[in-house]
């Protein structure tokens, strides 16, 4: 079995100490070094929460989370980001540095790396992202799909091991988004980075090896994209299966099962369907 | 805002471009001082020599730096007015009550008005000629010292920056809410000066409300990438000493003899 990295028992946490209800109650998960989860849910299910009580900018009410082998509290978060990074949805607020260099180096800085270790870092980094040609620019000039980049650089040159992305792919166009999932697709394969991604892109989420399912506050469901997504007939489905469904609705050939994109393109070529 | 100077950075690839910004702002503040030590017609040529020589090197226009003067002029003109009217001595040549007009009056503000400009076109030469953040840079390098003191310099020159690089995106929300306001039919710069001012509140408040959600996402981003403030930390931009520097704080030295030599004793002659 391989190594849990991220491990969260018990946990609960309320914004409004005197409030009953809870933002996020009893949630239990573990996810393994390398995989990548995808954590889905409406507005207000907690998914940021959770994202924040990750990393520890919010301090959990009770429960524990362990981050490669590291007992998350107040004592211990500075260590433990150095092996979570958190991409945030809007990047513009998150920029230091006046040119990309700079900003991709803060986290280094803040380490207080030697210099020459940083500059290969920092080089290592922009090229993970694509962006090499772009360092001394500002980054609040660059687009919205650079910009991403930038912050993610900020993040990948720090070389966590995990990887938290919450939203951080809604705010660009389908184009940068694409490119940037397949960027993080190779991070994720290559140098084995385990990566949360919290989102409500279902088209994004079809892509995770497993998905966690978050319903006001409550881990609902956790497992294979296939299977949340036949046994939850409510979520809006990835394209594939609504296309799938949309199918079966024309003709009772079509598969009754979830299948992905590239399943469904098999299938379709084989079927010689007509309409 | 377009038409402030001071404070603005003009890119380009001169030699003052290029040196440090350390040995800039010494230099800088050193000519302030050393302005104090002229107290002639000739030790003052010397220095409008050299100023206006380390303008024409730093490559901008003349104009510019007028431009930089400009917002100024009235308190340059008050202050030159004051001791023109105020200093007596020499040969008098209006005498009304406790205003007097003298040669040395008329002198002493005329020196007073090339003190003025000198250290505005010297100090617009290095903000022209320094990026703000090697400017933050160099004044974090400079205040060193002061951490013994316990001053958070670092902590100083980080907000320092961080300000400088927010600049613009306030600039371009102002810009947003102002035109969000405009769609609704607000006029600005119209009406007597109360409905000028109350046209500004709708403006000011998203800004504000924005500002701190800025703030705090700021924040939270620079936590989760590590930033503890009172922690030692390195830097990625290097600041590097050239030949050049030494020299302009070789130039200095000599300007400091030459006004020496050239000054005379006494007060005004």
């Amino acid at each position: 079995m391989t190594a849990r990295v991220v491990e969260v028992s018990n946990l609960v946490f309320g914004y409004d100490k005197r409030d009953k209800e809870q933002t996020l109650t009893d949630i239990n998960f573990s996810v393994n070094k390398g995989e990548w989860v995808a954590v889905i849910g409406h507005n207000g299910s907690g998914k940021s929460t959770l994202a924040k009580l990750l990393v520890g900018l919010l301090e959990m009410d009770d429960g524990s989370i362990s981050i490669a082998g590291i007992n998350l509290n107040d004592n211990t978060k500075w260590e433990v980001r150095r092996h979570i990074g958190l991409v945030f949805q809007n990047p513009e607020n998150q920029f230091v540095g006046t040119t990309v260099q700079d900003d991709v180096a803060f986290g280094l800085e803040n380490i207080n790396m030697p210099y020459e270790e940083m500059n290969n870092r920092v080089e290592e980094a922009l090229k993970m992202v694509d962006l090499s040609e772009l360092r001394f620019h500002d980054p609040s000039r660059l687009s919205g799909g650079q910009k991403q980049r930038v912050a993610l650089a900020g993040i990948l040159a720090l070389r966590p091991s995990v990887l938290v992305l919450d939203e951080a792919l809604v705010m660009l166009d389908p184009g940068s988004r694409r490119e940037l999932l397949l960027t993080l697709k190779q991070l994720n394969k290559s140098s084995d980075m385990t990566i949360i991604s919290i989102t409500h892109d279902m088209d994004e989420a079809a892509e995770a090896d497993r998905i966690l399912l978050l319903e006001a506050g409550r881990l609902v469901d956790s497992g294979k994209p296939s299977d949340v997504f036949s046994k939850h007939q409510q979520l809006e489905p990835p394209f594939s299966e609504a296309l799938r469904r949309m199918l079966k609705r024309q003709k009772n050939t079509v598969p009754d099962t979830y299948m992905t994109e590239e399943e469904l393109v098999n299938w379709l070529c084989k079927s010689h369907l007509k309409m | 805002m377009n038409k402030l100077i001071l404070g603005r950075f003009f890119p380009g690839e001169s030699i003052l471009h290029q040196m440090d910004p350390r040995a800039k702002l010494l230099a800088g503040v050193y000519f302030i001082l050393v302005l104090f030590v002229a107290n002639n017609w000739q030790s003052y040529g010397l220095l409008w020599i050299f100023t206006l020589v380390v303008m024409y090197l730093s490559g901008v226009k003349f104009s510019v730096y007028i431009r930089g003067v400009r917002p100024l002029i009235w308190l340059i003109l008050f202050t030159v007015t004051l001791q023109i009217l105020f200093t007596s001595g020499g040969k008098i040549y209006l005498d009304v009550g406790p205003i007097t007009v003298s040669n040395f009056g008329i002198i002493s503000g005329i020196y007073i008005f090339c003190r003025f400009v000198m250290i505005i076109f010297i100090s617009t030469v290095v903000t022209l000629t320094t990026k703000p953040i090697d400017l933050t840079d160099g004044i974090n390098a400079l205040l060193k010292p002061l951490k013994r003191l316990k001053i958070p310099v670092d902590e100083i020159s980080l907000m320092l920056s961080i300000s400088l690089r927010f600049i613009p995106n306030l600039l371009d929300e102002t810009q947003k809410v102002m035109d969000a306001q405009r769609a609704r039919g607000t006029e600005f710069g119209e009406g007597n000066l109360l409905r000028q001012m109350k046209t500004l509140v709708p403006i000011f408040l998203p800004l504000f409300a924005s500002s701190l959600n800025r703030a705090e996402d700021m924040a939270n981003g620079m936590e989760t990438r590590g930033y503890q403030s009172g922690e030692k930390r390195s830097t990625f931009r290097q600041l590097a000493w050239k030949r050049k520097d030494t020299l302009c704080i070789g130039t200095m030295i000599i300007l400091t003899f030459g006004l020496i030599v050239l000054r005379t004793g006494g007060f005004i002659h």
